[in-house]
């Protein structure tokens, strides 16, 4: 994407707020013109006054200035009201066009964004298009505004000192943050890059230290930091000069235009084509109408930041969902018999299959077991079920029918689960469970949270279901999260539970107490639990055993043991364990 | 007003700097002064002098002279301002870096984390707008106006006094609406943090409302929370504005007042014009520098928050004393013995570990068992000296353990955690920073032994392949079998090994088994043991119970004996 595309379609983020921005930019140029105006008019009092004239023709100027000078506030603090209220409506519509983007892509598209720190970024992304409208959009306008009117007002009195004056305007306006963000870029690029490095280096320090001190690395490590700090601050040190340089020059800048005002009119002056006090009032008018300049070099800053930002988030949305609804969807089948037959699947076509001739039979009711060692395709299995992908060869049916020909919203409505890693959202014990199921009373509640063994918790929270669970609920142990998670898959009311490695992070004992909840829980549902922890598996209508994305082996418990294959090789390895240790 | 004496005190060290800084922003006060001066002659010169241009061709060179210079200065003081914040961000850099490895892994642990790494990165960052735009406006903001005053006094005593007696106006508004604005200001920060806060939770919950049904109807909730936002901060902005509005009355009113009461004093001859224009000229000078300082006021807010954050950490007491690794090595750091050693932790209210004592003779091999939470890691932390105990003595040998250097004690230690860190840096570097002036045969001979050697060589630059964010990622399997070739490499007398639990990837378990068997062989470790083998395999097993050692001795005897370890191993066969 050019930096022109994604400022337009940036733009186009703007053009349904078009009135507010003109108010914006309207009450922007009111207060430059204010401030030109007051010293404008002070000036012309002054230089009237040195002749002596009645007091009378002083009048008028008198309650200018009075006006200039109220009116300067007031309309700043208009123009600065207006475009903040702009911005909030601007962000509201970005956000909500974010979110909405985004939705059709997860998770399939976002797997890069996993890490907590990506997905951080692009809320920091968001933020930085704050600055859009306020910083980089309206002061060039005002800047054009001022401009042409002082061109104008200044040239009806005489074409050369409007001349002049735009000169000088636009070497202070345009040329000066030209020249610094062309000469800005090297030393900008070294930074962006060099600030990475540091991040990474800084991050290092932090999270390895153990190992590091360990290993009498620490001392390398900081040095390394140190060093990348260094050239940071030679890179910022050259930003700063050549902001300096910005300040520099304007000040130059606005300072000759004045002069050649004030040097150009001389002549006018003395030829009496101009009066003297026009033209001591016109010299201070020239002066202050620079100060529509000063905000730009800051506007282009902000542009290349902001343009950076949007580029990153355009380029995340604009990625192809993962799964497409199909054209005419059929309707929802009245059975849940879930079958997958042959299923082949590869992540990319350039890579090798995450499962390969995968078959298997969940009829209503019945609970099945994947088992297998980390990456045997067990979770990508679940990911096909809920339609996060697309899968091409193999068939998926629900109640017979394929689950391509169904819409995936409606697909997964059949569907409750409990993830590895499940999330809490920010909120209220409540709000949480109610996400599963809006309309439930407070005795649903009651009956789930029992059943998944939470209510003595529950009953030692100071405001029981209102209580907050603080930020993604991480003072919760990772038992009391799994049974959460298992009380909104209860509360779903799915006929299908899929349970995805729901006991991996958990420690021995508390693995076995959940495991026997699950198994309590769960009984005359249909259930497909995908582990590579074999607890609790003598209780399932059937144990298929995956290993490198396909079957080696199904059967019960019993039977798979005394088979003396895969099973029984990982059964005597997770006996090897000290199990009870970790206590 | 913002101005933290820890803070003033890092001025110190660029003291020079500071003070050119002042200097250059004082210098162009002056030149400003002397820009209206010329400019006010000039002006008299043609309009009541009658002067044509060759009268000013003077005063016209000096205009353009004054303007060079002022701009000259403007510019060296903003290159000078960023020296004195580069000098503060690199000292301060490198305090923490320094002061982080003295209080160890235990404090940088945990949740803790994240909130180190922002104060090292964006918590200076803000420390470089207070040195660099803030402090020196403080000063700008005092002595500007002063000069200005001191100058326009003997021309006209009555502006004098309006611009004497509205100046504090402006510091006192500042402060007053200041502290207003200030919690106002807080607490749209706080709106906006808690804004971010419920867009991260949507975005990171995604696949959670997907799967609960709920995606869509969470459009309508981003913009509900995204409108409410809106209208709350307005309402403040609304308020916070006002300060604004009046600081800008206080210029601008003045102004006027002046330049009225100046012209109708020149009106009835009692000031001359070049004195006039002279003074109406300087008057929004005088206000500028006062309202700059209000404009950077969040500058100075902003350096303060930052402050507390990092002086938090500075403050800290170390745990053990950082230092370089240089230094003889303990040649003979046998027997091992720790005699009755407690340590609690800072925050804890019962210790960790409780009069402990345990020998580690040479060439044997401890296996520490316990529940989680009894003690082990502390004791582990002990012999790796990120951690002293309160009470007790560790001897390695001869030596007290508490007085060997840290970083030369762990010259004979090598130590494999159970989830090691890799660096982000290439492979070979992550081995090799177990002894760095090995070769890279040794390397690969170490590799090979861990049984590293293949995976590595199957990354898609081998041994140069760079781990981490922005490079591969290793499995955390496949961490663990590097963090075996660094021990093997680094080939110390003594090994501290958190054992990896068995995997259930029969491939890579038969792997891992491998190099643990090459690492121990005929070394002396102490043990977190996790398997049954190397329990029963070990000289010695201790048991850890709540701090305590509770059983030590041969595995056999142990496991004869009633007690936690016999329990432990009924315990294991009850879940098989």
């Amino acid at each position: 994407m050019t930096n022109w595309a994604v400022f337009r379609r940036l733009l186009r983020m703007v053009t349904p707020f078009w009135k507010m921005v003109l108010a914006a930019v309207l009450l922007g140029t009111a207060t430059v013109l204010s401030s030109v105006g007051l010293l404008g008019t002070g000036a012309w009092i002054i230089a009237k006054a040195a002749l002596h004239p009645p007091i009378g023709d002083l009048n008028v100027a008198i309650v200018g200035v009075r006006f200039f000078g109220i009116a300067r506030g007031a309309f700043r603090y208009g123009e600065r009201l207006v475009s903040h209220d702009t911005t909030f409506r601007v962000l509201t519509r970005l956000r909500v066009w974010f979110y909405a983007a985004l939705e059709p892509l997860a998770p399939a598209r976002l797997q890069r964004y996993r890490s907590g720190d990506l997905l951080a970024r692009i809320i920091a992304d968001i933020r930085t298009l704050e600055n859009f409208f306020v910083r980089v959009l309206a002061p060039p306008w005002v800047a054009t505004l001022t401009a042409v009117l002082l061109t104008g007002f200044l040239a009806a009195f005489a074409p050369r000192l409007g001349l002049a004056w735009l000169v000088f305007f636009l070497l202070a306006a345009v040329a000066v943050p030209v020249w610094a963000r062309l000469r800005a870029r090297r030393a900008g690029q070294a930074l962006v890059s060099r600030r990475a490095a540091l991040n990474a280096a800084l991050v290092d320090h932090v999270q390895g230290l153990a190992d590091a001190l360990a290993y009498n690395y620490a001392e390398a490590q900081r040095r390394l930091a140190l060093r990348l700090g260094e050239e940071i601050l030679t890179a910022q040190a050259q930003m700063a000069s050549l902001e300096g340089a910005e300040q520099a020059l304007q000040i130059l800048f606005s300072g000759l235009g004045m002069l050649g005002v004030l040097l150009l009119g001389v002549p006018l002056v003395r030829a009496g084509a101009l009066g003297g006090v026009t033209w001591v009032a016109l010299v201070l008018v020239a002066l202050s109408g620079y100060e529509a300049a000063f905000g730009l070099p800051t506007a282009a800053a902000f542009l290349e930041s902001n343009l950076a930002a949007a580029r990153r988030l355009f380029e995340l949305v604009d990625a192809e969902p993962a799964v497409k609804p199909p054209a005419q969807p059929a309707a929802l089948p009245a059975d849940n018999d879930l079958r997958v037959e042959a299923l082949t699947f590869r992540y990319a076509p350039d890579e090798p299959p995450a499962l390969r001739q995968v078959s298997l039979d969940l009829p209503e009711g019945k609970r099945v077991a994947v088992v297998g060692p980390s990456g045997a395709g067990k979770s990508t299995l679940i990911a096909l079920l809920l339609r996060f992908w697309e899968y091409n060869e193999g068939r998926i049916t629900l109640g017979g029918r394929d689950l391509r020909a169904l819409l995936p919203d409606e697909a997964r409505s059949r569907f409750a689960v409990v993830r590895q890693k499940p999330f809490i959202f920010s909120g209220t014990l409540r709000e949480n469970l109610l996400l599963a199921a809006p309309e439930a009373d407070e005795a649903r509640l009651d009956a789930v949270m029992e059943a998944v063994r939470l209510a003595d918790w529950l009953r030692t929270l100071p405001q029981g279901y209102d209580t907050d669970l603080g930020g993604q609920g991480l003072q919760l142990s990772g038992g009391q999260r799994q049974r959460l998670a298992l009380a909104r898959a209860l509360l779903r009311d799915a006929p299908i539970l899929l349970l995805d490695e729901p006991t991996a992070n958990l420690d021995a004992i508390t693995e076995r107490a959940l495991v026997d909840t699950l198994l309590e829980t769960t009984r005359g549902r249909s259930v497909l639990w995908v582990t590579h922890s074999l607890v609790g598996l003598e209780a399932m209508d059937e144990i298929v055993v995956l290993y490198k994305g396909e079957v080696a082996e199904r059967g019960i418990h019993a039977d798979l043991l005394a088979r003396g294959g895969l099973y029984s090789h990982l059964w005597a390895l997770q006996s090897e364990n000290l199990v009870a240790l970790n206590m | 007003m913002n101005l933290d004496r820890r803070l003033l005190a890092l001025l110190r060290g660029p003291r020079g700097a500071f003070i050119v800084t002042v200097a250059l922003g004082v210098l162009g006060g002056l030149l400003i002064v002397a820009q209206a001066a010329l400019a006010a002659a000039m002006v008299d010169a043609v309009f009541l002098q009658g002067g044509d241009l060759a009268t000013i061709r003077g005063a016209a060179v000096a205009f353009v002279a004054v303007l060079l210079a002022r701009a000259l200065a403007a510019w060296g003081a903003e290159v000078s301002a960023f020296r004195v914040a580069a000098a503060v961000k690199r000292t301060l850099r490198a305090r923490l870096l320094t002061h982080l490895e003295a209080l160890g892994p235990l404090y940088t642990h945990g949740e803790r984390t994240g909130e180190l790494t922002n104060t090292l990165t964006e918590g200076l960052e803000e420390l470089e707008t207070y040195f660099r735009h803030y402090l020196p406006q403080v000063v700008l903001a005092a002595a500007v106006p002063l000069l200005v005053l001191v100058l326009v006094f003997p021309r006209d005593w009555i502006s004098g006094l309006i611009l004497l007696f509205t100046a504090p106006l402006i510091p006192l508004f500042m402060n007053l609406i200041g502290s207003i604005a200030e919690s106002l200001t807080k607490k749209q920060w706080q709106q906006l943090e808690r804004m971010s806060a419920f867009l991260l939770d949507a975005l990171q919950g995604l696949t959670a409302l997907k799967i609960l049904g709920r995606s869509r109807e969470y459009i309508r909730r981003v913009e509900e929370v995204s409108d409410r936002f809106r209208a709350t901060t307005l309402e403040v902005l609304r308020i916070a504005f006002i300060s604004a509005l009046v600081l800008e009355w206080v210029g601008t009113l003045s102004t006027a007042v002046v330049s009225v009461g100046i012209g109708l004093r020149l009106l009835y001859g009692r000031l001359a014009f070049e004195q006039a224009f002279f003074v109406l000229l300087l008057t929004p000078e005088f206000y500028f520098p006062l309202r700059q300082l209000g404009a950077r006021f969040h500058a100075g807010m902003g350096g303060v928050a930052a402050a507390e954050r990092i002086f938090a950490v500075l403050e800290q007491p170390p745990q053990v004393p950082a230092g370089t690794g240089r230094g003889r090595a303990v040649a003979h750091p046998f027997p091992l013995r720790l005699e009755r050693v407690t340590f609690t932790y800072p925050d804890a209210s019962a210790p960790a570990l409780q009069d402990v004592s345990l020998t580690l003779e040479e060439g044997t091999q401890v296996a520490l068992v316990g529940p989680s939470g009894a003690g082990k890691s502390t004791l582990a932390g002990l012999l790796l000296r990120f951690i002293v105990p309160q009470r007790g003595e560790i001897w390695a040998g001869e030596h007290r353990l508490a007085e060997i250097p840290p970083a030369v004690w762990r010259q004979s230690v090598a130590w494999v955690p159970q989830q090691p860190y890799l660096f982000n840096t290439t492979v070979e570097a992550n081995i090799r920073l177990a002894r760095p002036d090995a070769s890279r045969e040794e390397v690969v001979r170490a590799a090979k032994i861990a049984r590293a050697d293949a995976f590595i060589r199957a990354l898609p630059e081998g041994y140069e392949t760079v781990v981490g964010e922005q490079g591969a990622r290793l499995s955390g399997g496949q961490a663990q079998r590097i963090a075996l070739a660094r021990a093997l490499l680094k080939n110390a007398p003594f090994l501290i090994l958190d054992e990896p639990t068995a995997s259930l990837d029969p491939e890579h378990e038969a792997a891992i088994q491998e190099g643990l068997q090459a690492l121990l062989a005929r070394r002396t470790a102490l043990i977190i043991a996790h398997r049954l083998q190397t329990v029963t395999h070990a000289d010695k097993v201790a048991v850890l119970e709540n701090g305590r050692l509770v059983q030590v001795g041969a595995p056999d005897a142990l496991a004869a004996q009633e007690g936690l370890f016999r329990r432990l191993l009924q315990a294991r066969e009850a879940a098989a």
